[in-house]
């Protein structure tokens, strides 16, 4: 039986585009129908652009025509975060401050994608400004995971995963600040890449925790994961953090011939209280299949593994309560009908614009930060940061790459943590220290649960080794059928 | 943990109703509870970590470049008259 072009690969599509087999048209069309005929239940868009796409299409057939493809990615479609300006569409953060927005420019991976053919379609729901584990924290719509549609997708970037497993784009873009790549990734069961920081440019990507923040692609498999990614990575001038580093061929280096057996840390703190027996089963399973092709697995020690969460909210709810300083009402955004003087305008518009998610962690992020609490809190916290990457950084001098479980358990019931923050943190506690540390990470799908959830594991890779960490996991990817697994929807 | 729920809502420009004050007086209290155990790691001599990539001092010449339109600067502004954003009045 042939897979229906919404469940196939951006591989095997990209290789039916080139042999003249499919239209861009014909494909951008077969995503607009699946999502006609699914997104109702799954909610996974905040808003789309049919006419746009199809305008999109017909210049990547056109280019085709005259012999002047742009590469593996004309005329794909892949669907964006709406956490990323995408010029003369809504651009909202799941937000009602952002409620009408229209963004002015492209992000600078929008342009990478334009410059490499795609078709930009649809902005993916998310929690507000990227705050959340589950993506109820949006204010526009709750997304609902494609494999139990009582259940999140997990977040923040469940939009972008949702979609993605439904069959409503082949691949997606999100942004990860403490997982928010690879946790939904892993509950929605596709694979997931959070890139070194510095890799991406966050031109164009609205700021929640900035040194934190990265762009990143989701694919079915490794091998599609690895095309986005040469799409979008490279030095930006216009983000003072992006890191000048040398490109290289990202879906050569999946099948590059290895001088030495992969050496695989188990990093023992990850494996302990709090880890569902089904997911801890399916990641071993997954070992066993390392071990299987003569990779060394070891344990290692990351020891400061239990103040990784606490160092996280204190850094990132402080840099939020900066960045969302700029949402004031005045130059864009909402802007209260109630306020006759300036002081009342900020404290309304933002009153009326924020949720309360965002506006906890502004509260927080301005705590840590106040006069008395900076050293004790935020200081201290980077000092804690510090310490966090030292841990990786000596497991690197004996494993090539770490291994853990991407998110504790399966997707969780929708409102079973809704009213308590701090146990929704807890759904990020394998994937922050990886933020903290800058380091790139993977989900990938590992297994089900015996209920029909995906399951993911993560593998950690060395800074800017994006090459070795793919390959690591395409060795695993590339030979089990996960992806081939679809909802039923 | 007692926080001082109405001057943190001062400094972080927000307008609480009084349950979200109640509500987030709490949540709050909880969070700032878990972050204390980050006290008891040593960090006598470490460095902080600003963040985690080796870029230092970036700098760009100073050159005059094309950048927004006033027409696109302008595009999601409330209220604006003559290319400026109109807000209540500051001085009187």
């Amino acid at each position: 039986m042939t897979t229906p072009l919404h469940f196939q690969t951006v591989t095997e599509l990209s290789a039916a585009l080139a042999a003249g087999s499919l239209t861009s048209v014909a494909l951008t069309e077969a995503f607009i129908a699946r999502t006609h005929a699914v997104e109702a239940r799954v909610q996974a868009f905040n808003s789309y652009d049919t006419d746009d796409a199809l305008a999109q299409a017909r210049a990547s057939d056109a280019r085709r025509a005259a012999g002047q493809a742009l590469g593996p990615l004309d005329g794909i479609p892949v669907g964006m975060k709406d956490v990323i300006a995408v010029r003369d569409q809504p651009l909202t953060a799941s937000s009602k401050i952002l409620a009408g927005f229209v963004s002015p420019y492209d992000a600078t991976v929008t342009t990478k994608l334009r410059a490499a053919g795609v078709v930009l379609w649809g902005r993916l729901n998310m929690d507000e400004f990227a705050m959340g584990s589950s993506t109820e924290n949006s204010s526009t719509k709750v997304t609902a995971n494609p494999y139990d549609l009582s259940r999140i997708p997990g977040g923040s970037s469940g939009g972008s995963a949702a979609a993605l497993a439904a069959g409503e784009a082949p691949a997606t873009l999100g942004s990860d600040t403490g997982g928010s790549i690879r946790q939904p990734a892993a509950l929605c069961g596709v694979v997931g890449l959070k890139p070194t920081y510095g890799l991406i440019s966050r031109y164009g990507l609205i700021a929640y925790a900035s040194s934190l923040d990265q762009i990143g692609p989701f694919g079915r498999t490794v091998e599609d994961v690895a095309l986005l990614l040469q799409a979008i990575a490279g030095h930006d001038e216009r983000d003072s953090t992006s890191f000048k580093a040398v490109i290289p061929d990202y879906r050569a280096a999946l099948t590059a011939p290895r001088t030495h057996p992969w050496r695989i840390g188990i990093p023992k703190e990850y494996f302990g209280d709090g880890l569902d027996p089904e997911v801890s089963a399916a990641v071993q399973g997954a070992i066993a299949y390392y071990k299987s092709l003569g990779a060394e697995i070891r344990e290692v020690s990351l020891p400061h593994t239990p103040y990784a969460l606490a160092a996280y909210y204190i850094i990132a709810t402080a840099e939020a309560s900066s960045n969302l300083a700029r949402f004031d009402g005045v130059r864009y955004g909402h802007r209260s009908a109630e306020a006759d003087n300036l002081h009342a305008l900020y404290f309304k518009s933002r009153a009326e614009g924020f949720g309360s998610e965002v506006k906890r962690r502004i509260i927080l992020g301005t705590y840590v930060l106040s006069s008395g609490y900076y050293d004790a809190y935020y200081g201290r916290a980077q000092k804690v940061r510090t310490l966090i990457r030292e841990d990786f950084i000596k497991a690197y001098g004996e494993v090539d790459v770490i291994l853990t479980p991407t998110a504790p358990t399966p997707a969780f019931k929708r409102g079973e943590k809704s009213d308590d923050p701090l146990a929704m943190y807890l759904a990020d506690i394998y994937t922050i220290g990886v933020n903290l540390a800058g380091l790139p990470a993977i989900s990938i799908p590992c297994g089900f649960t015996t209920a029909g959830l995906p399951i993911g594991l993560q593998l950690i890779g060395q800074p800017f080794a994006e090459a070795d960490l793919l390959a690591a996991a395409y060795a695993y990817d590339a030979t089990h059928d996960w992806a081939k697994r679809t909802p039923n929807l | 943990m007692q926080i001082d729920i109405d001057h943190l809502a001062m400094l972080s420009r927000l307008a609480l109703t009084p349950e979200e004050k109640v509500k987030f007086s709490a949540q709050l209290g909880d969070i700032i509870g878990y972050i204390e155990k980050l006290k008891e790691v040593n960090v006598d001599g470490v460095e902080p970590t600003a963040h985690a990539t080796p870029i230092f001092n970036v700098l760009q010449a100073d050159d005059p470049r094309p950048g927004l339109s006033v027409e696109d600067a302008l595009r999601n502004a409330p209220v604006q008259r003559d290319h400026m954003v109109v807000v209540p009045r500051v001085v009187e």
